[in-house]
């Protein structure tokens, strides 16, 4: 028969052990992610100038539930054989994996644009580039408060 | 069973560029989540959506995991000429979905 002291003792070290490991895995997670969000970056647009404008990429600035956010991006374009755009990619800083979508577009799509539903692990700032048929960058970025994470148990602080 | 809904307009004029939603049943599992034992949940995700017109692929997207589950996909396209559309869903574990919708162009 278990006593109630040696109860709470071994609860104690239960619950304490976890803590720990999460302790040993936090200090260089914001950099690691850092790191993955420019690696990312690189593999899209290699050395090309990505410049501000003709993007729109539309969040809620408040986000109660990051689990399911409403996301849309419109670039504006033509849409025609000559100029148009011919891929849209969305990037975060702080999820696990920086990529969240890419979409490859031609002239027949006639809008290019996008509506879709994603999952933020926190505060942070989503980018959404698209890459033109003249090999031209555009960008726009939205700054985003989360409030409930969707990777709770990633110990994300 | 899986499933998707899609709703775009039963007719439209040439060149008219029309909206098309594409709502698929999946729980999208990030592959970074763990069970209360601790045990990593391995990845499950739809990959890759595509749209193709008359054959001619006009739409394609790549998933990632930072997809909602039940992915909504919202896009446009030109109505060129009547026919059929197609859409597929692939994704992991040999996931397979495709939805056809037929559209009438005046």
């Amino acid at each position: 028969m278990i006593t109630r002291r040696e109860f709470l003792v071994l609860t104690a070290a239960s619950v304490a052990v976890p803590a720990a490991v999460n302790a040993q895995v936090d200090p260089n997670l914001a950099a690691n992610r850092k790191a993955a969000f420019q690696s990312a970056l690189l593999k899209l647009v290699g050395d090309a100038k990505v410049q501000r404008g003709r993007v729109k990429l539309q969040l809620p600035p408040l986000i109660d539930n990051g689990n399911s956010v409403p996301l849309s991006v419109a670039v504006e374009s033509p849409m025609t054989d000559a100029d148009h755009v011919k891929a849209i990619h969305v990037l975060t800083e702080k999820n696990p994996l920086p990529d969240v979508v890419s979409v490859r577009l031609s002239p027949r799509a006639g809008r290019a644009s996008l509506a879709t539903r994603v999952r933020l692990a926190d505060t942070q700032t989503v980018t959404a580039i698209a890459q033109m048929s003249d090999g031209s960058f555009w960008s726009d970025s939205a700054e985003v408060v989360v409030t409930l994470s969707a990777c709770l148990e990633e110990g994300l602080i | 069973m899986a499933r998707a809904v899609v709703t775009l307009p039963a007719q439209a004029k040439r060149g008219e560029i029309i909206e098309i939603k594409t709502l698929a049943q999946h729980a999208m599992e990030t592959g970074f989540r763990r069970t209360q034992t601790g045990d990593l949940i391995p990845r499950d995700i739809i990959r890759r959506f595509t749209c193709i017109y008359n054959g001619t692929e006009v739409y394609r997207v790549d998933l990632h995991p930072a997809i909602a589950a039940n992915p909504l996909i919202a896009f446009n396209t030109v109505a060129t000429e009547s026919g059929t559309l197609t859409f597929q869903w692939v994704g992991d574990n040999g996931y397979t979905v495709t939805e056809i919708a037929s559209i009438r162009v005046e």
